[in-house]
């Protein structure tokens, strides 16, 4: 495949056969090589063949393969003419992260660090298999999918002012509940405020270093060594199930014929079969934003509990890392309401959006990238070149380089934990094999990922911070 | 098909295919909802796997596990097509428990439809996820597998044994759904599928 080299961290596919514009690759020569291993640029070529794409078909720097899409994948779509896959948006609607600040230093947190991580550990279920505490009644879930964390706050998790600093307020507005299956709400009782297990994670962390005061005051954050909470999970199996019902429907309603890939299967998005699945994955999304809402609200008791007080403990920002929304953007010097697929990718809206909370509004939204396993993790600042660049998109996390099982053949998951230890990371899990399966070794370099977004504007570097507890599922 | 070093095997030694046997209505006992079944649905295959390993009928490979960068990908074999979905059903339990050492203790009987033979596997093998995440139902074995024509496309059933999640499991894996991604159904010496699923 043809690539051109546009600048040091820009790489084109030109449009060529079927594609009806060209993919742009954000990425480094270094990360580029993990991105040719795989089939990453074949999906970014197969989606830019899709009805109704604008612009280009976008590659993030911590792209891999994924299905249909790549993973770090971002298209957009006109309104009329354009589609909607749940390929683009992937099996586990919303997935995101939460980012906590809280007003304590390093050094009164350490000594109570394995006490509080136990804490969590007992009061957030986590893990393969592992229902929730609380027990819903179909109705309630419904109330969950249709009002996301405002649910959740209503109902004694959380704060109001939470919801104004998640993406979407907490709540995405189009959200139906009558498009999503029994078999979905089934899988979706039981696991509302559980962590789930795979990549997903909580840590306490703490600032390391601060590269934009500005903003990183804005955000909260005000010195090295405060500590915070970073909640990284999704919609659970109520969200895979409604990916699983609607590709189903769309392939059942369209036929599979001409698509390169079935995980591209897709409806034109003003379709009743297009609208359906944009209104379920809305209440998918809302039902993620539950989920994190009631896990920080049982974090903040459990410092609260070990520490004396969750003071302090404000929300920073709640971002979604697949999602497809309905946003205005420019395209042919004309605003225009297109639907946005981000699958892997965080939103990164500059200064001055309205959908950016006016307390950030001067310095763009916060754009929380998560590291792997015990690494580091990034918060940066959305930008206003990001909209011209990638509709106002940005990289979503290290991606994995290295499969489970080869991961799971080199490490063992104790001994990572007493490599860890001797760095000062206390770690707690539900399997040591899980461990071993998320080792740092088998992702991306998460700082190199951030520094090509910098780098090329997609989102501005505020602050790195490290783990010093890490629970994973 | 591409191959690539295995992992992990699963070796078994395998009744004749041809071995059928009809299972009268007592199989079923204490399952009144299946007893309302029509017979020709109870048309059992012999057991897989249940033969004694000091036999000397060839060993044959049920399924191998294939290197994925982010997400579970197997390969599973049968002499017949049906035989490759139950094997598959077995690799994809092998990512998250160790179906080998489930007992047999709960049934739960499957009825799917689909468009086409690819369709047929992703909803068969998402109905383990589902009983899983809904009844914490391990998958040990699958039973009476059949596939059948329909008027628009194929029906697949099976009676899934295995039993509820314990302290005794260890679980090890989570995969989140079964995609289309390189999905590959080949008749070549036998059935080969092959599958990637989101973990």
């Amino acid at each position: 495949m043809e690539l051109r080299k546009i600048d040091d961290n820009t790489w084109e596919i030109p449009k060529e056969g079927e594609m009806r514009v060209p993919a742009v690759i954000y990425s480094s020569a270094r990360l580029l090589e993990d991105i040719r291993r795989d089939q990453t640029l074949t999906q970014a070529r197969n989606v830019a063949c899709l009805p109704g794409i604008v612009r280009y078909s976008y590659v993030m720097p911590d792209a891999h393969q994924g299905y249909g899409f790549p993973i770090g994948g971002v298209a957009a779509f006109g309104l009329d003419e354009g589609i909607i896959s749940p390929g683009g948006v992937g099996y586990d609607i919303n997935c995101g992260v939460r980012l906590l600040k809280t007003d304590y230093d390093e050094s009164e947190v350490t000594a109570k660090r394995k006490e509080l991580l136990a804490e969590i550990f007992r009061e957030v279920p986590a893990g393969v298999g592992k229902g929730g505490v609380t027990k819903l009644s179909r109705s309630v879930l419904k109330e969950v999918l249709v009002r996301g964390a405002e649910w959740a706050v209503e109902n004694g998790y959380g704060r109001a002012e939470d919801l104004e600093r998640t993406e979407e307020r907490g709540r995405m507005a189009e959200a139906e509940a009558d498009g999503i299956s029994e078999r979905a709400l089934e899988r979706g009782i039981p696991q509302l405020g559980t962590l789930g297990a795979g990549n997903h994670f909580l840590e306490i962390q703490k600032v390391l270093e601060i590269y934009d005061e500005t903003a990183a005051r804005t955000f909260g954050l005000h010195a090295a060594g405060q500590v915070l909470v970073m909640i990284h999970c999704g919609s659970r199996g109520l969200g895979h199930q409604v990916a699983t019902d609607y590709i189903e429907a769309m392939e059942n309603a369209f036929g599979v014929a001409g698509l390169p890939d079935r995980e591209l299967v897709h409806a034109p998005f003003m379709s009743p079969e297009g609208q359906r699945y944009y209104r379920s994955m809305c209440a998918a999304v809302n039902y993620a934003f539950a989920n994190r809402q009631m896990i920080a609200h049982w974090v903040r008791d459990v410092f609260a509990r070990v520490l004396g007080s969750a003071k302090g403990m404000d929300q920073v920002y709640d971002v979604c890392h697949n999602v497809a929304k309905v946003e205005e953007h420019e395209d042919g010097g004309r605003s225009r309401r297109l639907v946005v697929h981000r699958k892997g990718a965080t939103r990164s809206f500059g200064p001055g959006r309205p959908e950016v909370p006016a307390r950030y509004r001067s310095v763009g939204q916060p754009v929380i990238i998560p590291g792997s396993m015990g690494t580091a993790s990034f918060l940066l600042a959305g930008t206003k070149e990001a909209e011209g660049l990638s509709f106002g998109s940005t990289a979503h996390g290290a991606g994995r380089v290295m499969s489970r099982h080869e991961a799971l053949r080199r490490f063992r998951g104790e001994k990572i934990r007493d490599d860890m230890a001797r760095r000062g990371i206390e770690l707690k899990s539900t399997s040591w094999k899980g461990v071993a399966e998320e080792a740092s070794e088998a992702y991306k370099d998460v700082d190199e990922v951030v520094r090509v977004s910098d780098q090329v504007g997609l989102g501005r570097l505020v602050a790195k911070v490290v783990p010093i507890g890490v629970m994973k599922g | 098909m591409d191959g690539g070093p295995t992992i992990r095997l699963a070796k078994t030694y395998a009744a004749p295919y041809a071995l059928r046997t009809r299972v009268a209505l007592y199989a079923m006992r204490g399952k009144p909802s299946m007893a309302l079944l029509p017979s020709a649905w109870l048309t059992f295959r012999a057991d897989w796997g249940s033969m004694s390993r000091e036999g000397a009928r060839p060993a044959m490979e049920r399924y191998r596990i294939l290197p994925h960068t982010a997400d579970g990908k197997f390969q599973a074999f049968g002499r017949t097509l049906e035989e490759a979905f139950g094997n598959a059903a077995l690799a994809m339990a092998s990512l998250m428990w160790d179906w080998e050492k489930v007992g047999r203790r709960v049934r739960h009987f499957i009825h799917v439809k689909a468009i086409d033979r690819e369709q047929l596997l992703v909803k068969f093998l998402s109905e383990i996820i589902f009983l899983f995440g809904t009844k914490s139902f391990l998958l040990g074995r699958v039973e009476g597998l059949r596939i059948r024509p329909e008027f628009s496309g194929l029906s697949l059933e099976a009676l899934l044994e295995g039993e509820v999640l314990s302290d005794a499991h260890e679980l090890h894996g989570d995969v989140k759904a079964v995609t289309y991604h390189d999905l590959k159904i080949e008749a070549c010496d036998g059935f080969t599928v092959q599958v990637v699923v989101d973990m």
